[in-house]
């Protein structure tokens, strides 16, 4: 079998055309991802640009309402542009710099990840061109504005069902068009290695910190870190330093959008099966003949068909649980999490917290939950409204 | 090697047209097949519809939603193909995307299109690495897979060809499918890098769309791959397409004479 398989899942299911330049790219990290100069600079720029470490908060308030286990809050929407993909993003663009390239492109679902990477890219000076499918522009107009204000020129793709997994496709038939001087910067734990791997290196950052401030605040490790999960990196960043814990819980919360037993679900573990799609071997929505299927969720993050082979792998394993979150859940905890602690959570984070919100009653007081609060929710503000009954627009 | 795609480089340059199974339906893609086999066809590439074909431009990936939308399924298509299978000698060879093999199950999948009557397969997002998984199951069943060399391929040209089976699709140019006007790869290259590895066909797709690119290309090449420029005209004239898809082919493979 192949490279960067985490089991039967993972691999390079790509075209030909892209092989050389996914070669180019593993061998690239493999030097550098131990240089320390590599390293100096990116510590350097995940510190003074980004803001990082980022804040792990006590909720008492949650807790307190909740009346269960103690519920931290990992604050990735506190780093610069608003969520965790900032750290994913300044590895990929550092890289690509040193590796001559002098243009990048990537695909966005809610826009977070394409936000980060024009942000990026205007900070180096890159060319930066964003693939986003057109009921998301419409759904996030304003991180569309943003990513124009910062400088890059951003694709509505109409094609399919014109949301992130077109995105990722156009991305990639962008990508399969210019290769010489662009990097694809994948924004989630997905697609062809070595990208899988890349995407959880950049973001273990998130569990690497959780663990240090844990220790300091409670002596000892969580009983659960829960996070949500679309194509996966927030979550597997958020996992990755504990997956040899074997005490500590992990959860990744899926989309369910209307239902599980509803076509309208984006709930991949629950509902999918094993496939080959956008470069990977793992489990995706698809019919019985292989075709993938339209997925929903209010959450234009999580609203994506597949998942990251290493979910899929730790879901066989059993090291890590995957549950579906409602959007009725989500909002519900999207509104709540605003109330309790001052915190808008995006609504993607929405659905770890609805997650926390059930599983902490059931726990005694002396546990402890973490929730990665992957990003905030100023962006959905006015989808959140209208989901209420109110249209107001931005 | 599958016997029928030997024959198919047997008698000068091959013309290998494409079509979307079922676009605008199965009826009409049999009547196109035959059409094209009179019209002078060495050999036939049907695409399986997948959602998201992430190595096809606008033209192919609207007549995949457009069969899809029709209720084109792999087991109709599997159907067609038997049908059409006892009055066509071409040989025909199927192009789609892994996760239709896949999910369907490979071996199955295999199996009942070696029974069809199918006689090789390409699947554009299984690269060399990847190609152990499909490759050896075809084989039983007496299919070729065939493997693509593109562009970018460079070095990687040996070892590709070496393990080739039926013929190599050459891709011409970067990106996805589609027509363009010009085409600046050194083709020759390409081909001699093949042929220096292995003694196998090489056909030329991705843009080729007029009788003088074809005939320009086919001068470096054994064969040459139309798609979008054939996929456009069944667009066009839906269940009429057979009699201007056949026009089309005759025009193309009397460039190749």
């Amino acid at each position: 079998m192949s490279k960067g398989r985490f089991g039967v899942h993972g691999g390079q299911y790509i075209p030909e055309t892209l092989m050389n330049a996914i070669i180019e790219l593993e061998e690239a990290y493999n030097h550098y991802k131990d240089d320390p100069e590599f390293n100096r600079e990116l510590t350097d720029l995940l510190n003074n640009y980004a803001g990082r470490p980022s804040r792990l908060y006590y909720a008492s308030h949650m807790t307190e309402k909740l009346g269960g286990a103690k519920i931290y809050l990992k604050r990735e929407d506190l780093n610069h542009t608003g969520a965790h993909k900032i750290n994913n993003v300044i590895g990929q663009i550092l890289l690509a710099k040193k590796m001559g390239k002098t243009r990048v492109i990537a695909e966005t679902g809610a826009g977070q990840h394409g936000v980060a990477t024009a942000t990026v890219a205007a900070l180096m000076g890159m060319e930066c061109e964003i693939y986003m499918g057109e009921e998301d522009t419409k759904r996030q107009a304003l991180n569309v504005y943003r990513m124009r204000l910062l400088g890059a020129k951003v694709h509505a793709v109409t094609t399919g069902t014109a949301t992130l997994k077109d995105a990722v496709s156009e991305a990639m038939r962008e990508w399969t068009n210019r290769i010489e001087d662009t990097h694809y910067v994948l924004g989630s734990v997905m697609g062809p290695h070595p990208f899988p791997t890349i995407v959880r290196d950049f973001q273990a950052v998130i569990s690497k910190e959780i663990k240090e401030q844990i220790l300091k605040a409670e002596g000892r490790l969580p009983d659960a870190v829960i996070a949500c999960v679309g194509g996966g990196s927030n979550a597997i960043g958020a996992f990755y330093n504990f997956i040899e814990d074997k005490d500590v819980r992990l959860i990744g919360c899926e989309a369910a959008g209307r239902g599980i037993d509803t076509a309208d679900t984006a709930a991949t573990i629950s509902t999918g099966r094993l496939g080959i799609f956008h470069g990977m071997k793992s489990y995706f929505c698809q019919d019985e003949y292989g075709q993938i299927a339209p997925v929903y969720s209010i959450s234009a993050g999580l609203d994506y068909p597949g998942v990251g082979p290493e979910h899929a792998y730790l879901y066989d394993t059993g090291r890590a649980e995957y549950v579906a979150i409602t959007d009725d859940e989500a909002v519900d905890a999207f509104e709540f999490l605003s109330r309790t602690e001052g915190i808008i959570p995006a609504i993607e984070s929405a659905h770890a917290v609805a997650y926390a919100m059930k599983l902490a009653p059931t726990m005694d007081k002396d546990k402890i939950i973490v929730v990665n609060v992957s990003g905030r929710g100023d962006k959905d503000c006015a989808a959140i409204a209208r989901y209420r009954g109110e249209d107001i627009h931005e | 090697m599958n016997n029928r795609i030997k024959e198919a480089f047997a008698h000068g340059k091959a013309f290998i047209p494409f079509i979307t199974c079922g676009d605008p339906s199965l009826e009409v893609t049999e009547q196109i097949i035959i059409e094209m086999e009179k019209a002078g066809a060495d050999l036939i590439e049907l695409g399986i519809p997948f959602s998201d074909p992430t190595a096809e431009g606008p033209v192919i990936q609207a007549a995949n939603i457009r069969a899809l939308s029709g209720g084109v399924t792999t087991d109709k298509v599997f159907e067609m193909v038997k049908r059409v299978r006892k009055v066509v000698k071409v040989p025909l060879v199927f192009m789609t995307y892994a996760n239709v093999v896949f999910s369907y199950g490979t071996e199955r999948f295999a199996a009942n299109a070696s029974e069809a009557g199918m006689d090789g397969i390409i699947l554009p997002d299984v690269p060399y690495e990847e190609k152990e998984e499909f490759a050896p199951t075809f084989r039983k069943h007496g299919m070729d897979m065939i493997s693509l060399i593109a562009p970018t391929s460079h070095e990687r040209i040996a070892m590709i060809a070496k393990e080739a089976e039926g013929f190599v699709y050459c891709v011409s140019s970067l990106g996805v499918t589609g027509v363009r006007k010009e085409i600046t790869t050194d083709i020759g290259e390409m081909t001699s890098l093949v042929k220096a590895n292995k003694d196998i066909p090489c056909a030329v797709g991705f843009g080729i769309s007029t009788p003088e690119q074809a005939s320009q290309m086919a001068r470096n090449a054994d064969g040459v791959i139309v798609g979008s420029a054939i996929v456009k005209i069944c667009g066009t004239y839906g269940s009429d397409s057979p009699a201007h898809v056949a026009e089309y082919v005759r025009k193309m493979k009397d460039a190749l004479r």
